[in-house]
């Protein structure tokens, strides 16, 4: 591809060398050395078999009473009768809408103002101490205010997840925005272009990318403030589902939708890392 | 009397202030003439990138008169293109649109765009790889486009910051004398900052060497060396020569002077 290709190590030049290239061929394990594809997928789906295999032994076996921990038959039966009853669609529409919301919300004015004080001094010293200090403050605490505020309804939802990722998206904005090289801000300088122009045609693309993965981290966050606030106050979702069956002693709906709930944290990481391939697929390996 | 391209003098610049202030420059006094290729060398700490970027006008200046054409400059302006060390081309942006992205700042309509930024990826012998990205590219190649993005909208002058400093000493070859091949035949005032001695008497006209403590012109040195230099120049004596007393002169300039 290159026009300067890169000079390939003719692997008859090592030949001398023999026992020096077998003890270099078994170095398998070591920090940093790199491990086949097949090999990486084999070890995960490994733990995963493992787990899956002790949990079936320790409840088919009876060494734990079912109240405390269901058998995967049982958390399987239950969330398939939940799916064909309709009560786990309502509960994840409930929730997905939440999350939707909260989330596009605390995105649309996080992005803004992390690029604001991401590129103007003054700026950040007006709203980034305020900002890191607030972001200390635990989400937890905010639950009862954001009830008296808000309700118990959808809006306090928002409320909470806004919270919990709102502050913390607008330092890792800004970080990525401060990322942008200096050489870029000066090219764009040399060309003559106003602040402005610099701002929308070379710090905010040179930054997306990195404002995108700090999307994609705070989306995860924003489940566990989603289900926060439904274990506390609501009357849908699959927070609120979770804290019912609480009271009902049906462990295998609990653990059913916790199980439910990584997987969606699991699907929603993996779609917004597919976006940023075909988004940026040009940026990522510049450096 | 004409007025030089680019007049720097009596420029003084410091950083800080109060008990950490730092002298960097003082009493610079350059004048660049009309087509004219200086180099600017000496050791690193002389503040020869530090002029270099106030001319291209992204730092300020304490005290001194710097002016291109008897204009004074005030901002980073299109009067002057700048090839920085680390290629700055927009990621984002094949090869093609990097130049067009220079070009649409200084105004050219779209068909002018195209059709400028080909040619100079031409003049770069890079046609084959104008629909490309910067990721898909060698650093040699990426700073070619950087030069013709900074050449394709007609600077009046060149401002070049180690440009080379960072490919591997083939490539760096290769790029200096595609340099001195494009500047052999177009012409343009350059001011050319470099630690590679070398580089410097091959492309340059002039060598300025700066010295430390703080950072000011010590000596200067005519590069009478015949044009079209190819390869075989460096190989000359008075080409040999000419390094070895630029080598000694450097040597001689970041001699720490006195200590007050």
């Amino acid at each position: 591809m290159s026009a300067e290709p890169p000079a390939k190590t003719n692997p008859a030049r090592s030949a001398p060398g023999a026992a020096a290239k077998q003890a270099r061929r078994r170095r398998s394990s070591g920090i940093g050395v790199p491990i086949a594809r097949s090999r990486f997928l084999m070890i995960a789906v490994a733990v995963f078999v493992g787990l899956g295999l002790g949990w079936w032994a320790a409840t088919g076996l009876e060494w734990v009473k079912p109240i405390f921990l269901p058998s995967p038959g049982s958390v399987a039966t239950q969330i398939a009768k939940l799916a064909t009853d309709g009560t786990l669609w309502l509960d994840l529409t409930a929730s997905a809408y939440r999350i939707s919301i909260g989330f596009l919300i605390a995105s649309a004015l996080s992005i803004p103002i992390g690029v604001l004080i991401g590129s103007f001094r003054s700026w950040e010293a007006a709203i980034e101490p305020l900002v890191d200090f607030i972001r200390y403050m635990p989400v937890v605490a905010f639950v009862p205010l954001s009830i008296l505020w808000a309700g118990t309804g959808d809006t306090q939802k928002f409320l909470i997840i806004f919270i919990g990722t709102f502050f913390q998206q607008v330092l890792m904005i800004m970080d990525n925005v401060k990322r942008v090289p200096a050489d870029f801000i000066g090219l764009g300088r040399t060309l003559g272009l106003p602040d402005r122009k610099i701002l929308t045609r070379i710090v905010v693309p040179s930054a997306l990318p990195g404002i995108w993965d700090t999307l994609r981290i705070s989306l995860g966050w924003a489940w566990t403030w989603l289900v926060l606030a439904e274990l506390v106050a609501a009357t849908s979702g699959l927070g609120y589902r979770i804290t019912v069956s609480q009271r009902y002693f049906q462990t295998n709906t609990i653990i059913g939708y916790i199980l439910l709930l990584g997987v969606l944290g699991l699907i929603t990481d993996q779609v917004m890392k597919a976006l940023e391939k075909v988004l940026f697929r040009q940026d990522g390996h510049s450096q | 009397m004409t007025v030089p391209k680019l007049r720097i003098a009596g420029l003084d610049k410091s950083f800080g202030t109060g008990e950490r202030r730092t002298e960097v420059l003082r009493d610079i006094n350059l004048d660049l003439a009309d087509n004219e290729f200086v180099s600017l060398v000496g050791t690193s700490g002389c503040g020869k990138s530090t002029l270099l970027s106030i001319v291209a006008g992204l730092q300020d200046f304490d005290a001194g008169d710097l002016s291109i054409d008897g204009a004074p400059i005030l901002q980073p302006g299109l009067d002057r293109g700048v090839v920085f060390q680390s290629y700055t081309l927009l990621p984002w942006l094949t090869a093609r649109q990097n130049i067009e992205f220079a070009l649409k700042a200084a105004g050219y309509d779209h068909t002018a765009c195209r059709e400028i930024a080909l040619e100079h990826l031409d003049l770069v012998k890079l046609s084959q790889s104008a629909d490309r990205y910067p990721s898909e590219l060698s650093g040699g190649m990426k700073q070619r486009v950087a030069i013709a993005r900074a050449l394709s909208y007609r600077p009046k002058m060149l401002l070049m910051d180690e440009p080379f400093g960072a490919l591997d000493a083939l490539t760096r070859h290769q790029m200096q004398e595609l340099l001195t091949q494009i500047w052999e035949e177009h012409r343009l005032t350059v001011l050319f900052v470099t630690h590679d001695v070398e580089e410097a008497v091959y492309l340059s006209d002039r060598i300025v060497v700066m010295g430390i403590g703080p950072g000011r012109i010590m000596q200067t040195f005519d590069v009478d060396i015949e044009r079209p230099r190819r390869e075989e120049v460096m190989e000359t004596p008075a080409f040999m020569d000419l390094q070895r007393g630029v080598h000694k002169a450097i040597r001689e300039a970041s001699r720490r002077p006195e200590m007050a």
